[in-house]
């Protein structure tokens, strides 16, 4: 898994390469999470267009930066998702609280 | 039974992308559809991933890793010598976890329910765990042209 961090404004592109499990999650949480603590960010979005596979561990790890992100009046955006994490997204409920769009363009406009 | 393996890998978060990889290659000889492959994968790893996390609590202990295939079904069983779960039932519930610490989802039971076709948990406190999974392919070899 290759994580890249870019900032766009107020909010945080986690751009993911790879396979979105435990392993991957325990190595991506702190670089995020530095980002955080030492940064002025609102929103993160996080771009799945690398992501080929992702287990019950991803979502874990996305609703920890929400809990983080939300309790400070920002949002978590979510894109381009293959139809296999979309059918993780729907099964945990997750779009009710993370917006999901087709591209990373609009999710900008939706921040 | 037309064919069976067997794989014994120490409890270490590196060695969950190896072991679903294993089954799925093992899985792939029956032409399941990629799809098909994928829910075998993701369950796997939600299975190992616990043994990893709640069996051992990301200490040190091994995990087994058994599957069979006969004509299209495959049935895979992911066993650990770990700390057992007391109620089965409770932790099989949606969104339920008893590490919301390590920020757990609570939803590796639901997606081993949703992507195979039947899941088994057999547990004792303080003896361990075996997961059963099984799923019967659709034959991709017969439907596509
Ligand atoms: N192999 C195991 N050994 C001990 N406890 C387990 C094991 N697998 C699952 N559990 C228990 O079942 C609960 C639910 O598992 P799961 O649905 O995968 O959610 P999560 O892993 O996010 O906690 C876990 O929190 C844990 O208490
Ligand atoms: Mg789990």
């Amino acid at each position: 898994m290759q994580v890249k961090l870019k900032r766009t404004g107020s909010t945080l592109i986690v751009q993911m390469m790879g396979e979105l499990d435990h392993h991957a999650v325990d190595a991506m949480r702190e670089k995020i999470d530095v980002k955080l603590l030492h940064e002025d960010i609102k929103n993160i979005l996080f771009d799945f267009q690398g992501v080929n596979f992702m287990d019950s561990s991803g979502l874990g790890m996305i609703l920890g930066r929400y809990k983080i992100v939300s309790a400070k009046g920002g949002k978590v955006l979510a894109c381009s998702l293959n139809p296999r994490v979309r059918r993780i997204f729907e099964l945990a409920g997750l779009e009710n609280k993370i917006p999901v769009f087709s591209s990373k363009q609009d999710a900008l406009a939706g921040a | 039974m037309d064919n069976y393996m067997r794989l014994e890998i120490p409890s270490k978060s590196q060695n969950e992308a190896f072991a679903r990889v294993v089954v799925a290659a093992f899985a792939a000889q029956v032409d399941p559809t990629i799809d098909e492959i994928s829910d075998v994968k993701t369950a796997v790893s939600e299975a190992v991933t616990n043994a990893v996390i709640h069996g051992y609590e990301n200490g040190p202990g091994t995990i087994v890793i058994a599957a069979t295939l006969e004509g299209s079904r495959l049935e895979v069983t992911i066993i650990d010598y770990g700390v057992g779960i007391a109620d089965i039932e409770k932790a099989r519930e949606p969104l339920y976890t008893s590490k919301p610490e390590l920020e757990r989802s609570g939803m590796g039971f639901t997606i081993m329910e949703n992507f195979m076709d039947s899941c088994h948990v057999v547990s004792e406190p303080g003896k361990g765990t075996t997961v059963t999974l099984v799923k019967t392919f659709s034959r991709a070899d017969d439907t596509e042209a």
